[in-house]
């Protein structure tokens, strides 16, 4: 379905989520991010980055990848997007929310 | 002569090794194919296994007699690929390649997360992903007095996603049966935001988990198991407690991956998503579990790709462009208990959706809806797997792209 955000008219499925990455832009995040009571600071831009550049190499996003990464610290990614960070944080960087086949 | 090196010999391997014997020319082409293991193992029985559903010998069987005559088989260990040299190193030899298919699948990683091999390994805590791990799990579950039973993901993409959450049903059925099924508290953890992520699949079956009392935890992201006070505790602090844990840890590819730094983080090797070739060298392709294409790691998928697969193997060695051809056709049955199944049937762009498969209106199965015939389905296809899956005769009726026809489709 289509959706306003930041003025611009973007495709999102029924939980939010972008479905054309292309749409992306940081306009697009910071309104998804009022709407996820998040508010972006660099932190957050490291993270999100961090996941876009993964996301276009098809690796699968884990906690414990990124843990492992060292890209990020898990206890600072809890603390900059609450509840929960990888949902979240996908969201706002226009990526899909991580799922199974079914 | 020129040399053709299939790397493993589990169901993608032996699939290629019978695929290509008839299709490579004899006096141009020498076909060899390496595993480490003399058994051959249905991966699948495994979920089967511990509810003594089935027996030892229904899941393992001696590979050697499911590589055709004409390709040489090597039972040793790999140590490294080579890619710059186009050369494999074994155990006490290394062989030159002009073709490489890669074929060494995944396989669980324990030692990934703090505490989950540790003492209570195979005592309290389990997988049934590796043939020890399912025959432990059996005979604990024979003299089990119940208790909580907790199944658990550690993280994405695993073998056959379904497979715990089958797991869960499963052991609902058994225990029910056994006439304890009071006894026993199942809870279901996942690190995604549902047992089913996809909306129709949620729609149509989340009834299951309700009908059988089968507790949901989400979005656990695990980071220990706490074996001492038997619980296991995420990122969040959230802690759940069991008294036996049947976890599905982090699957990865194999560690000669690793070696031959050709992976990715979970060693899996990037690999071109339509044509099955590797990104990095031309003349490796990967097949099955072990590249990091997003379809679903299972058998059936294995299948559909190795039929692609057979087409690039020729038009590369023609010089011929490849075909661009693989959609992430994947179709699996899933075991709901009570002697019924599902089946599901998607890609890399369609959702499972219901529908009758694989005639279409006719069926006989159908598609995301429970049946009896289903779990018919789900028992044949072991016999299919050793029958003629891995022997690569054709399914009569299965293609290998999806076919949109009789399944209800709304855009
Ligand atoms: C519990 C469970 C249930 C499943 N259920 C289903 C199902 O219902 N339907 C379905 O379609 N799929 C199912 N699967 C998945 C299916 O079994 C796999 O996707 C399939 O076997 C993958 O084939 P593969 O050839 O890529 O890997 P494998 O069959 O795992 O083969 C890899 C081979 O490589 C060899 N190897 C690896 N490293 C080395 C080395 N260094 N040296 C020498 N040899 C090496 C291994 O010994 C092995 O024989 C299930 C899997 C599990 C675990």
């Amino acid at each position: 379905m289509e959706k306003m955000l930041a003025e611009k008219p973007v495709n999102v499925n029924e939980e939010g989520y972008l479905l054309e990455f292309a749409q992306w832009d940081k306009d697009i995040a910071n309104a998804i991010a009022v709407e996820e009571k998040v508010e972006l600071r660099d932190d957050h831009w490291k993270a999100i980055e961090w996941i876009q550049s993964e996301f276009k190499k098809d690796s699968p996003l884990s906690i414990r990848g990124i843990k492992n990464s060292g890209a990020l610290n898990i206890k600072e990614f809890y603390e900059l997007f609450p509840g929960g960070p990888l949902k979240k944080a996908s969201k706002i960087a226009g990526i899909p929310k991580p799922k199974s086949c079914i | 002569m020129k040399n053709l090196i299939i790397l493993g010999a589990g169901t993608s391997g032996t699939m290629m090794a019978n695929h290509l014997v008839s299709k490579l020319p004899k006096q141009e082409w020498n076909i060899t194919i390496v595993d480490q293991y003399k058994t051959h193992y249905y991966q699948p029985g495994f979920l089967f296994l511990p509810f003594d559903i089935y027996k030892e010998q229904d899941v393992k069987k001696e590979g050697k007699k499911f590589i055709p005559k004409g390709v040489n088989y090597i039972q040793k260990k790999i140590e490294k690929i080579l890619p710059k040299e186009n050369k494999v190193q074994l155990e006490n030899e290394t062989i030159p390649y002009d073709l490489l298919i890669v074929a060494t699948g995944s396989k669980i990683a324990p030692q990934e997360t703090e505490g989950m091999n540790g003492p209570n390994w195979h005592k309290n805590i389990f997988d049934f992903y590796t043939y020890e791990g399912s025959l432990a799990l059996r005979n604990k579950l024979r003299d089990w007095k119940g208790g909580k039973l907790v199944i658990h993901i550690t993280e994405m993409p695993i073998k056959c996603p379904v497979a715990p959450l089958e797991f869960a049903f499963l052991a609902d059925t058994y225990f029910r049966k056994k006439g304890m099924r009071d006894k026993v508290d199942i809870t279901y953890v996942t690190p995604l935001s549902g047992a089913f992520t996809k909306p129709k699949a949620t729609a149509a079956l989340h009834y299951l988990l309700e009908e059988k009392g089968i507790k949901e935890v989400i979005d656990f992201n695990i980071d220990r198991v706490d074996y001492e006070n038997n619980k296991i505790i995420d990122y969040a602090d959230t802690e759940v407690e069991y008294d036996l844990l049947v976890t599905t840890p982090t699957n990865m590819g194999d560690d000669l991956i690793k070696r031959s730094e050709m992976g990715d983080q979970l060693n899996f090797i990037p690999t071109n998503k339509a044509t099955l070739q590797s990104l990095e060298n031309e003349n490796i392709f990967v097949i099955g579990d072990a590249s990091n294409i997003p379809a679903s790691k299972a058998g059936s998928v294995a299948h559909f790709e190795a039929e692609i697969l057979t087409e690039n193997i020729q038009n590369y060695i023609k010089g011929k462009e490849l075909k661009e051809e693989f959609d992430g056709h994947a179709n699996c049955f899933i075991e709901t208990g009570n002697g019924k199944a599902l089946l599901i049937d998607f890609n890399y762009e369609q959702e499972p959706v219901q529908g009758s498969f694989p005639f279409a209106a006719i069926g006989p199965l159908s598609l995301l809806k429970e049946s009896k015939l289903n779990h018919m389905g789900k028992l044949a296809f072991r016999w299919i797997y050793w029958n003629m899956l891995i022997k690569g005769i054709p399914i009569p009726f299965v293609t290998a792209k999806m076919t949109k026809k009789g399944k209800q489709i709304t855009i």
